[in-house]
């Protein structure tokens, strides 16, 4: 048998957080493409333009597009996206990565940037969802 | 022949990047950020660097969309600062070392590390902060960099275990460089921090305090810190502090701490900062 330190059934338990896999990687394939295709300025120019039209030139599933659309960070994570991808909208936007961060909180911005000027989110209670601690 | 004089580690946030590009540094909010880097400035500027062994992580810049390397060894001659959204960076082109990036190549697959090697390459803030924050406001960066790009975003990220075993080849690869050259390694990335869900903004200082007194006095602990730890205690993005174990085994066995530096936060990040010098070149 080969060793395995933990199973990996362990990574779905830790609270609000999602661990960006191979498999999550391949179902956000084509909104990644999006992301990145923003790394560029008349991609960012076209899609400011006509975001629904730029939007339909990719191989995204509707609910993504519409998550694109919404700004919704949060959905965009349960829909296989990962952070690094989606800061290229948020910088698209002139968002700053923390108030793209923050977005998926339950708090305002401002809130957030208090709570981080504050010394962050302890890890107190949110290491594990079966332990509580 | 080319020897590892220092490793230095420290964070990467790309708010730094910005704060630093648009003369924000002396403002309250991120003068005590840039404070803690002004003792490596002069450092640096004694140490002159020919080369830096930059490991960082590549922010779905260049990498991770249809290629997702583990290790990617950069052995271009130029590496263009990337445009990750909001435009490039104003920052000098990175100049790489075709010669040392070459024989690392095949000494570190000689050695089982199954390389990627970046022919072309485009570098983000995960390596042009770092420069920055070594080197400040410069027309050139004043030595050759030899980027190191690890996958620590997509699970499963390489081991510490097995980061640390690169550190430790990239220390042989660099002793059998037959010119003399003053070759620097870098960790960059961390400390904790989470960048998504309902948890961001997660913040661990006993966690990350520890890991930079054990990077001088404690390393097996280090070794053996699994990747579900690092996520559980140092956030999802935590998880780059794995970068600063290969900086740390290319050192060797006993290191000097010469300078350290922790403060909360920058942007959404534990900005963590040391430089060390390996033992045998400290007694000289």
């Amino acid at each position: 048998m080969r060793t395995r330190l933990y199973p990996l059934s362990e990574l779905e338990d830790i609270p609000g957080t999602t661990v960006f896999n191979a498999r999550r990687s391949r179902e956000a394939y084509h909104l990644h493409k999006f992301c990145m295709s923003l790394m560029d300025a008349d991609n960012r120019a076209a899609f400011k333009d006509h975001e629904r039209a730029y939007l339909d030139k990719f191989k995204m599933s509707e609910e993504q597009k519409r998550a694109v659309q919404d700004r919704d960070f949060s959905k965009l994570i349960d829909l296989g996206g990962n952070i690094y991808f989606l800061v290229k909208l948020s910088n698209t936007d002139g968002w700053s990565t923390q108030r793209a961060v923050s977005s998926m909180t339950n708090m305002t911005p401002d809130e957030y940037a208090a709570m981080m000027r504050a010394g962050g989110r302890s890890p107190e209670g949110l290491r594990s969802k079966r332990e509580g601690k | 022949m080319a020897r590892i004089t220092a490793g230095i580690a420290t964070s990467h946030v790309p708010a730094i990047g910005a704060a630093f590009d648009t003369g924000r540094a002396q403002d309250a909010d991120w003068k005590p950020v840039f404070e803690g880097y002004e003792w490596v400035k002069a450092f640096e500027q004694e140490e002159k660097p020919d080369v830096v062994i930059l490991c960082y992580n590549d922010h779905a810049s260049a990498l991770m969309l249809d290629v997702v390397p583990t290790f990617a060894l950069g052995m271009a001659e130029e590496f263009e600062p990337a445009d990750e959204g909001w435009g490039k960076r104003d920052v000098p082109v990175v100049e790489g070392h075709i010669e040392l990036a070459a024989h690392m190549a095949e000494q570190l697959v000689i050695d089982e590390f199954d390389l990627t090697l970046m022919n072309h390459m485009d570098v983000d803030h995960g390596c042009t902060v770092p420069l920055s924050l070594m080197f400040g406001k410069v027309d050139k960066w004043p030595c050759k960099v030899i980027p190191l790009a690890v996958n620590v975003t997509q699970f499963p990220t390489p081991s510490g275990a097995r980061c640390w075993a690169l550190g430790e080849a990239i220390r042989y690869a660099v002793e059998t460089y037959p010119e003399d050259l003053n070759v620097q390694i870098w960790g960059t990335g961390g400390m904790s921090h989470q960048l998504q869900g309902p948890r961001a903004g997660l913040i661990n200082p006993e966690f990350d305090n520890a890991f930079l007194d054990k990077l001088v006095s404690d390393t097996d602990d280090l070794r053996a810190i699994t990747r579900l730890e690092y996520l559980r205690e140092a956030g999802t993005e935590g998880i780059e502090l794995i970068m600063w174990l290969i900086m740390r085994a290319a050192l060797g066995t006993e290191v000097e701490a010469l300078h350290r530096f922790y403060h909360v936060p920058a942007s959404n990040t534990a900005v963590g900062h040391i430089v060390l010098r390996p033992k045998e070149i400290a007694e000289g």
